[in-house]
Order: structure tokens, then sequence, then C-alpha cells
């Protein structure tokens, strides 16, 4: 009984303040304006299924940069010596604590038609390259500020490998390339997959980093969805369609992104 | 390979803090037609504006408000709740641990956007106030709550239960052997929950953005800011907001590796 009741303040408040809306969001999904039921809003969300699918190979494609680009940092961090190791995390945290709309802004300076990177080219002899209200502008935005949460906990992972078994497959035999490919990297995996969701879900949703890069041409899920409730073309039930299914949408890939990652614990506890 | 690896390291870490630089460099830029690219002499112009700007001062002091309200709050709600959570028994666990982390999987979006849809429904119904400072605080408190939580659980799994039962054995009533065994065992806990939440809800500008109304905290005022295009003061506020945040940083390591340290030589004397 006194269990219950301590937690009880904190149940009420998430039933009231998590469980509440979102059930709102789905009444308002299938609800018109009158308040009578109707399929249409989720009907229409179709219509926008290429903001979708841009929204989602964005994201894909800022997640694979992060990847590609974080995992060898991690790497170098986690074979840093620990005085080093403590600096350069904090070196990686730090752009983190900046707040992200400022970040983005600092990106605007350097990528305009004639910003500073142009500047810099055009002293070097290159031509100017028009960068910014471009879809590759929006990816770079996207990696830029989501990097952090890949290098993160790629190093938390590689730094608990413990280095005899890296040494037991060199001793057996291995050659560098086959100790990553057959040790390290599998061994990772669970650092991969919290990298890979912790950068796509809020890369697929952002509509700041689209509305500051990306100009008017690169409309997002988050720019769709914002439309709707603070924007020009008010219609909460649209979007609140729209949120159910961007919502569902990420769940289910966590959903599978999970299932892999306990698969593969499983598979590696039943191997030892 | 050491060579290479150090200039990739130097590499990543330009792009990561080339941005920043930048926005340094340029707020110390002396220009009228405020040019964003162009280093046309030293000034402190913009830093004396930005102190003089009434509804910058504002929006710091609603953040900061906000801030150590909601973080107060978040702070004594999940502690109670962790504890709670604690002594469930496997299934009620599993679901409250499923609504925990629910808005930490939710896209920020959605939780904004269904809040606001809540708030704004309270207020057609009971009518009272518009969306604000009040709105602001609930939100805040709710996308805290979770950090706090996941904080303070290892700590209380850490702990010996035996110590709960025997204050209890020798007479403490179960409030008084809270404060007295619990709560110093899990307190790192309880203070990292808490920093936690203090810094989420100082930087959150989605969740605020959907469920602030009028009421102005800093991040709002920044985006407000961003969408005038050209406004140097942003770059001042950039670099105060950077070098505090770095200070911050560096005196907090410098402790843990201080405590480190002393932990070490017990250790060793031990």
């Amino acid at each position: 009984m006194r269990n219950k009741l301590i937690c009880a303040p904190y149940t009420v408040w998430m039933t009231l303040f998590i469980i509440v809306p979102m059930g709102l969001v789905a009444f308002f999904a299938f609800t018109d304006r009158s308040g009578a039921f109707t399929l249409h809003n989720i009907a229409q969300v179709g219509q926008y299924s290429n903001v979708f699918l841009r929204s989602i190979w964005l994201g894909a494609i800022a997640t694979a940069v992060s990847l590609l680009l974080g995992y060898p940092l991690a790497y170098i961090i986690a074979k840093a010596n620990p005085r080093q190791q403590s600096v350069l995390v904090m070196l990686v945290m730090l752009p983190m604590w900046m707040n992200f709309l400022l970040r983005t802004y600092a990106w605007m300076t350097l990528l305009e038609d004639n910003g500073l990177l142009n500047a810099l080219f055009t002293a070097i002899g290159l031509p100017r390259f028009h960068m910014i209200n471009t879809a590759g502008a929006v990816v770079l935005g996207m990696v830029y500020n989501y990097i952090p949460y890949m290098i993160l906990p790629l190093y938390s992972v590689l730094t608990k490998i413990d280095p005899s078994v890296i040494e037991a497959a060199q001793d057996l035999g291995a050659d560098s390339r086959k100790v990553f490919l057959k040790v390290v990297f599998p061994m990772s995996m669970p650092g991969v997959i919290s990298g890979i969701t912790m950068v796509f879900v809020p890369a697929v949703s952002t509509f700041i980093i689209s509305k500051m890069l990306g100009g008017g041409g690169n409309l997002l899920i988050g720019d769709l969805i914002d439309m709707q409730f603070l924007g020009s073309a008010y219609n909460p039930n649209l979007g609140s369609a729209i949120s159910l299914v961007l919502m569902v949408m990420i769940l289910i890939c966590m959903g599978i992104m999970n299932q892999f990652d306990d698969g593969e614990e499983v598979g590696g506890g039943m191997l030892l | 390979m050491k060579i290479l690896s150090k200039i990739y390291t130097t590499l990543l870490f330009l792009f990561l803090y080339a941005p920043i630089l930048v926005l340094i460099v340029f707020s110390f830029n002396d220009t009228q037609t405020s040019s964003r690219t162009q280093f046309s002499g030293f000034t402190l112009r913009w830093y004396e504006r930005l102190f003089e700007d009434r509804y910058i001062l504002e929006a710091l002091f609603n953040t900061l408000l906000i801030a150590v309200v909601s973080a107060l709050c978040a702070t004594v709600l999940g502690t109670l709740a962790a504890v709670g959570i604690n002594r469930l028994k496997k299934l009620p666990r599993r679901v409250m641990m499923n609504i925990t982390n629910f808005p930490m999987v939710n896209p920020e979006i959605v939780t904004g956007v269904s809040m606001m849809l809540l708030f704004v429904a309270a207020t057609s119904m009971f009518g009272g106030k518009n969306l604000g400072m009040w709105t602001l605080i609930i939100a805040h408190i709710t996308f805290c709550l979770p950090y706090v939580i996941l904080s303070v659980l290892p700590k209380l799994r850490q702990m010996n239960p035996n110590l709960y039962e025997a204050a209890q054995d020798l007479g403490c009533p179960p409030v008084r052997a809270f404060f007295k065994v619990v709560l110093p065992e899990i307190m790192p806990g309880v203070i990292t929950g808490m920093i936690m939440a203090f810094t989420l809800s100082i930087d959150d500008f989605v969740i605020s953005y959907f469920t602030s109304g009028t009421t102005q905290t800093l991040p709002i005022y920044i985006y407000t800011m961003t969408r005038r295009r050209i406004s140097p003061e942003i770059n001042a506020l950039s670099t105060v907001l950077f070098v505090c945040i770095m200070a911050l940083l560096i005196v907090i390591n410098v402790r843990q590796s201080k405590a480190e340290k002393e932990q070490n030589e017990k250790g060793g004397t031990e």
C-alpha cells in the first residue's frame, strides 16, 4: 500500500501530462473540426508521402555519415591514455552544451552564397558553390548537431572491450582488419545501435535545421507539423494525424532496432 | 598510423569547433552594415547592446526561473518515483519503466505538440490564463522527470536493501529511515539528476516552442533573432554562453579528477 503511495504522484503526473496528451493527439487525428469521427486526416497524410520520404532519406544519410565519421574518432578516443580520454570526451561534449539554434545559425554564416566558405574558396582560386538552402546543407546541419550522440555511446562501448580479447584474436593469427571486423565491430554493436537511434530520431523529426539551412524547398515532417500548429496552415487535426504517423513510425523503428540489439546479445551469450 | 589518427582527430574537431569560432570572432566585428562575413575592426558594441536589451534579460530571467523550479520539482517527484518503482514487483515495474522511457524515445516535436493540445484544451475548458509560464514549467518538469528517475534508480539498486530494514528494526520510522539512510546513499544520483534536469530545461527549445504561448525563454528569443537573419548580438550571446559553459565544464572536470585522485590515494593507503 505504501509503495503505491510513493509512486502515486508520479503516476498521476505522467498520466496527466504524457498519456492524456497522447490520447488527445489520437483523438484530434481521428476527428474533424466539429469533433465527429473521420479518417480524412489520416488519409490526407498520404499526400505528404514525399515529405515523409525526404525526411527519412535525409535522416538516414545524416545517420550513416555520423556513423562513418564518428566511429573512427570514438575508436581513437577509446585507445588514448586515460587523461587524454577525459579531455577528448569533454571536447566532444562541449559543442553539445551550446544551444543548437546558435550552432545551426553559425552554419548559416558559413554556407551563405557570399558567406565565409565561399570567400575562402575564391581566395584559393576555386569557384563559388551554392550551398545554403540545399538538401546537402540540411544533412550537414544534422550531422553537425547530432554527431556527438553517435560518438559518445560508441566510445563508452569501445572502452569496455577487454584488450585481452583483441590480443587473443591476434595470437590466433587474425590481422588487424580481421580483428576489427570479427571482434571489435561486433562487440561494439550495442553502441552502434544506440548511436543510430540517438541520431536518427531527432534528425527525422527536426524542423529548425531544415528551416534555417534548407530554405523553403526542403520541407521535412517537423516543418509540416509546425505549420499545422503554429504556422500558416493552421489545422491541428491534420497536424495530429501527421504527428501520430511520425510517432508510430519511430516506435516501429525503435522496436526493430531493439530486437536486433537483444538478438545480438542473446546470440553472444549462447556462443559463450 | 599514429599520425593519421591525430590528423583525423584534428580535422573532426575543426569541423566541430570552426562554426563556434566564427561566431566568437564575429561578435567583435565592428561594422554598421552588420555583414556577417567581413571583419572590419574590433568592437564591444554588440556586448553592450546585448546587456542593454530588456527582452534578452527578461528571457534570461524566465529561463533561469523555469529551470530552477522545474529542476527542483522534477528532482523531488522523480526521486520519490524512483524509490517507489524500485520496490515494485516485476510486471508493474516494467509498465512504469515503459511510461518513463516513452518521452525519451518519442520525438520531441510530438511531445511538444501533444502538450500544447492538452494546455489549449484545458484553458478553453476551465478558462483562465493562456499558455505561458505555468505551462512551460509543467512541460519542463514532465520531460525532465525520466532523466532524474534514470539517474536515481541505479543508485537504489546498488544500495544494500538490508540497511533500510536494519534502520527500521532499530525502531526508526520509515520516513526518518528514508532521510537518514536511503537519501544519503542515493544522493550522488539525485544531484546528477538535478543538474541534468537543470541543463535540459535551460537548453530546451522544441517543447518550449509549442507550450510557451507568448512567454519568451532564451532559446525562443534566440529563435526569433535568427529569423531576423542579421543580428550580431546573437554572436555576442553565443560567445558569452560558450565561455560560461566552458568554465563550468572545466570546473567540473577538475573537481572530478581531484576527487578521483583522492579516492585513489585513499585506496592506496588502506
